[in-house]
């Protein structure tokens, strides 16, 4: 007999407040996809951006609303049949994807820096045709970037509050998969960018069944997907917990991958120099920020005190990634990947901040999270400005002497790279500071002094993009920095002010992060 | 002690001149730099006021004020002043203006923005004063790190000589500095982490903690990571290579700050954290401090009197009067310590003087090689005697103010280590080698043919520059024969930073009457 017949099939409760952010980001994906079907050709770029800039504004007063009432009345919440958790670190990194998201919709719609906007206006044509010539040149981009771009934000929203493995893998698999087709859509050197995109999405496809075949080892461990089940199977099981071991491995593989850490990192530089510049600063601030809230959630939450301890396995991986991220950044002569590699040794920073297993871990992690997105998106906007006429010019030797020719723009990235290299008064560096005191706090002093030392290598590539744009003179090569337009100097502007912000008076982001620093388990 | 808020005054005013000259257009260089040097002339006021207001024989730290920063870490803006830190922030405000008029047609030279040369001359004013005066571990770190990023752009944007020895000598000082200050970073957290766990609640206030217990071993770590930090800035023999190679590249004003007050902070580092937050500690690395500080004056010492070019000469003689110093900290007796502090702001004034000197000649000719000179008296007799002037100083003569530092410095060293202030003493010789024989090169004896066609040579000193050295050496002048008011101010400071390393003096073995000994 059927359940629906029997009349015993009980629909789960959706508290759609709490399912709000999501549910307006998919929403405004779907109206994104219906202009692209039926409106004209010319309305689409400012109506599309129009929509996303509205879902995305609404969804953050969603979520500030449910924060306040959160911080107000201590009510976290659990939804959709314990598959969703709106808990405080959750609120956080959704209000976090949201602010970093619309950043990185303003670097998206900038149409004055090239004709046409950064995106190319049909995919489907071959590339290195005359037809591609013509439409690099004149045509106006395409626009499904916006609908595209919504859907990987509403994925990554819920990546981040799942509350089971499976529901977090169809977050991931929603997020990633329009990430696989953002970065095939760069106007200019489209074989570079058809060919990061094919990378990310086979690598991405072995990290997702990776961790698809780990959740399938925890269920076998555990009886059940969701995470307090599982930690509490963790907890309970005495000495055969082999299945739970490999299983954690290979989730811890899938997440890693999205995370760009050592060894799983092979797919960042190339994917970062390939996709159009805008799409690679949404990448690195919006994917590690979902990536990390995804860990973190993870970590603290399912894989919290099992008998074995990992915490040297991982510690492990995050020096590795410190180091490779580090020594390989020296070495680039591609702007684009000088800063992919940084990314990569940021998020070794972040896993030190995870692995401190305490709650100023948690918090110093999410603190870092904001504020190393504002940075690098206001950095890649910083890229989107260097350009010739063939394109952006992200050779380290074409940058030589841009600060005679354009001191703002010269001092802006100077200040951004001082804010990486983590000097104080940055945002940088109070969020370096965090993580390592949280990180000696839970008795993790190895991985902050290998952290330091990374650093001073790292400081190195940083140094020596300041220098070329300072104390090289400018040759025939060096291309002039296009004046922004409104939308990438809206970006370079909040950049800038949040990175000195959170540097010179971090309290309250501080204090917010730590309020919101408390998982529920249920 | 008045209320008025010092030490955020001196700290602010030289930022909000930095602002002020930065915003004024390439096209009126000379209103950034009387903008420049009005800013530093107010700063200088404020500061002469903070001395008369400071009380001699009162409590040890005064104008202490705190405000609310980051709770969350414990860290507060908070300051205050001891003598030591009186003294040196007097030395910076003496030195910047001094400073600003001797690079007045510098920046012009290097043809890049003026008012950007200024601008950064008042924010490196504006983080040295914050460095001497805070009070709150996290905030002195903070102005400990920003120092690094004016000087690197002054050395490396406006400096001489050749492109990529710039280039190589800016990096090689940011890079080292911040090497440094990244052990230091580990060192303040774990310093940190200890401090909460003791205390209760997190902070960064000094006087809290310095009133910490902790283990032996972790107080050695800390010490280090403080230490080495304090080493490289100094700097100590042998985390000493950058200093010739900044020294060399930057412009004569720029580099006469570096060795003037920049390296001041590595040994005012030592006195204000190293010692009193790791007692222990510190009496266990003492004799390592004793014998690095010792191998630079002598290393030092040595590497000047081979140099053939000027500023190398000069930066390389800072090395080996950082190793007076370094052995006047790690004597542990007053009169030593008191030595030290003393030596600090006459290294200040002397080593000034002669950078700045140093830089007319090398303005004049084109060139700082030695043999690119010779004779040169003959052309600018009355520069070529200041420049005598300030070698006299550098070499300690009595009479002058370098003279007294030392000879505390190395009675206060002999009473506890013979070995050490007797070593100590051939720097002395040393010092006269390297200062008479670079003296005796470029200005006097057989004249250089080359020097004929120089145009700039005929140009003795002028107006300007007189002014530039007469204060310097005013001051050298009358601290060397009455440094009374400084050591008043100096002696309680350090008494009181040894009694908190547990350090008593030697009792004297016979009836002395010693200048500023134990009473």
């Amino acid at each position: 007999m059927s359940v629906l017949a029997d009349g015993s099939f009980t629909a789960p409760h959706l508290n759609y407040v709490a399912l709000a952010p999501m549910l307006i980001l998919f929403g405004g994906a779907l109206v994104g996809v219906l202009v692209e079907a039926f409106l004209p050709r010319r309305w689409r770029p400012m109506v599309q951006f129009l929509v996303a800039l509205a879902a995305l504004i609404a969804a953050l007063v969603m979520v500030i609303l449910k924060g306040v009432k959160i911080t107000g009345v201590n009510h976290p919440v659990l939804t959709a049949s314990t598959a969703v958790s709106v808990d405080g670190p959750g609120l956080f990194l959704q209000g976090t994807l949201i602010v970093l998201g619309i950043v990185a919709l303003l670097l998206f719609a900038d149409r004055t820096l090239e004709r046409g906007g950064p995106f190319v206006a049909s995919a489907a044509v071959t590339a290195g045709t005359e037809a591609d010539r013509t439409q690099a040149q004149r045509a106006s981009g395409g626009t499904d970037a916006f609908p595209l771009m919504q859907f990987a934000l509403g994925g990554m929203l819920l990546f981040v509050s799942a509350n089971d493995l499976l529901t977090m893998f169809v977050a991931l698999e929603v997020f990633s998969l329009p990430l696989y087709l953002l970065c095939a859509l760069a106007r200019r050197r489209r074989l570079l960018s058809q060919e990061a995109a094919m990378k990310y999405f086979l690598l991405g496809a072995y990290a997702s069944a990776f961790f698809l075949f780990g959740i399938a080892l925890v269920y076998g461990f555990s009886g059940s997907v969701g995470f307090a089940e599982i930690h509490a199977a963790a907890l309970a099981s005495g000495n055969r917990q082999s299945l739970l071991i490999i299983g954690f491995s290979m989730i811890a593989i899938g997440l890693l991958f999205k995370a760009a850490a050592v060894p799983f990192h092979v797919w960042t530089p190339d994917v970062y120099q390939g996709a159009p510049t805008p799409v690679t600063a949404f990448m690195a601030a919006c994917t590690k920020v979902a990536a990390f809230g995804g860990i973190l959630r993870v970590l603290y939450v399912a894989f919290d005190r099992p008998s074995w301890d990992y915490r040297l396995v991982l510690g492990i991986i995050a020096v590795l990634t410190m180091l490779v991220g580090s020594i390989l950044a020296v070495t680039q002569s591609d702007i684009k990947r000088l800063l992919a590699y940084s990314s990569i040794a940021n998020a070794g920073y972040l896993l030190v901040g995870v692995l401190a297993f305490t709650k100023s871990g948690l918090s110093s992690s999410l603190f870092y999270l904001l504020a190393y997105g504002f940075t690098v998106i206001a950095a890649f906007a910083v890229v989107t400005l260097v350009r010739d006429s063939g394109g952006e010019a992200t050779h380290l030797s074409r940058w030589a002497g841009l600060g005679r020719r354009s001191p703002l723009f010269a001092a802006v990235f100077t200040f951004l790279m001082l804010a990486f290299a983590g000097i104080p008064l940055t945002s940088g560096f109070t969020a370096k500071f965090a993580v390592f005191s949280a990180a000696i706090d839970g008795n993790q002093t190895w991985l902050v002094i290998a952290g330091v030392i990374t650093s001073m290598i790292l400081a190195f590539p940083y140094l020596k993009v300041v220098v070329l744009m300072w104390l090289s003179d400018p040759g025939e090569t060096t291309p002039t920095v296009s004046i922004p337009g409104a939308f990438t100097s809206a970006v370079l502007g909040i950049g800038v002010v949040v990175t000195l912000w959170l540097g010179v008076w971090p309290t309250e982001v501080l204090d917010l992060a730590d309020r919101a620093a408390q998982f529920l388990r249920g | 002690m008045s209320d008025f808020p010092y030490l955020s005054v001196l700290t602010g005013a030289p930022l909000v001149g930095a602002v002020a000259v930065a915003l004024v257009p390439r096209s009126r260089p000379q209103l950034a730099k009387w903008l420049a040097f009005g800013s530093s002339l107010v700063v200088l006021g404020f500061s002469i006021a903070m001395w008369v207001a400071f009380q001699v024989g009162g409590a040890r730290f005064q104008f202490r004020e705190s405000y609310r920063w980051i709770p969350f870490w414990g860290a507060r803006f908070t300051m205050q002043a001891d003598g030591i830190a009186l003294v040196m922030i007097l030395l910076i405000a003496v030195l910047v203006p001094v400073v600003i008029l001797a690079s007045w047609h510098d920046a012009e030279a290097s043809r890049r923005s003026v008012p950007s040369f200024f601008a950064l001359l008042l924010a490196l004013e504006c983080t040295m004063i914050g460095v001497f005066a805070a009070a709150d571990v996290f905030l002195f770190y903070v102005f400990f790190e920003v120092m690094l990023v004016p000087m690197y752009f002054l050395i490396g944007s406006y400096g001489g000589g050749e492109r990529a020895r710039r280039q190589y000598a800016a990096v090689k000082f940011f890079l080292y500095s911040l090497v440094g200050g990244l052990f230091m970073l580990a060192a303040v957290i774990g310093l940190w982490v200890v401090g909460r766990n003791q205390l209760g609640h997190p902070t960064f206030d000094w006087n809290e903690l310095t009133h910490l217990n902790m283990a032996t071993s972790t107080g050695r770590w800390l010490f280090l990571g403080f230490f080495l930090a304090f080493a490289i800035k100094a700097p100590f023999f042998p985390f000493h290579t950058w200093l010739p190679d900044a020294g060399a590249a930057a412009p004569a004003g720029p580099a006469a700050l570096l060795v003037g007050v920049l390296d001041k902070v590595g040994t005012f580092g030592i006195l204000r954290y190293c010692l009193p937050l790791f007692p222990d500690a510190s009496h266990f690395f003492a004799p390592l401090g004793l014998v690095l500080a010792l191998v630079g004056i002598l290393y030092g010492a040595l590497l000047a009197v081979g140099q053939n070019d000027l500023k190398r000469l000069v930066a390389y003689t800072s090395i080996a009067h950082f190793g007076f110093i370094g052995i006047g900290i790690f004597a542990f007796t007053t009169q030593a310590g008191t030595g030290a502090v003393l030596y600090m702001l006459n290294h200040g004034l002397a080593t000034g003087l002669l950078f700045l000197v140093v830089g007319m000649l090398v303005t004049r000719r084109g060139s700082a090689m030695v043999g690119d000179f010779g004779g040169a008296g003959k052309y600018v007799p009355v520069l070529a005697g200041v420049l005598f002037i300030a070698g006299l100083a550098s070499l300690a003569l009595p009479g002058m103010s370098p003279f007294v530092s030392e000879f505390l410095v190395l009675i206060g060293t002999f009473t506890v280590n013979k070995a050490v202030a007797v070593i100590a003493t051939v720097g002395i010789v040393l010092a006269a080698a390297y200062v008479l024989w670079m003296v005796q090169r470029t200005t006097q004896g057989t004249v250089n043919p080359t020097l004929a066609s120089v145009d700039k040579m005929r140009k003795d000193l002028s107006v300007r520059e007189a002014v530039v050295v007469t204060p310097l050496i005013v001051l050298i002048l009358f601290l060397g024969f009455y440094p009374k008011p400084v050591i008043d101010v100096i002696n309680p400071a350090v008494k009181a930073t040894l009694s908190q390393i547990g350090s008593t003096d030697p009792a004297p073995t016979a009836p002395t009457n010693a200048a500023g000994g134990v009473k």
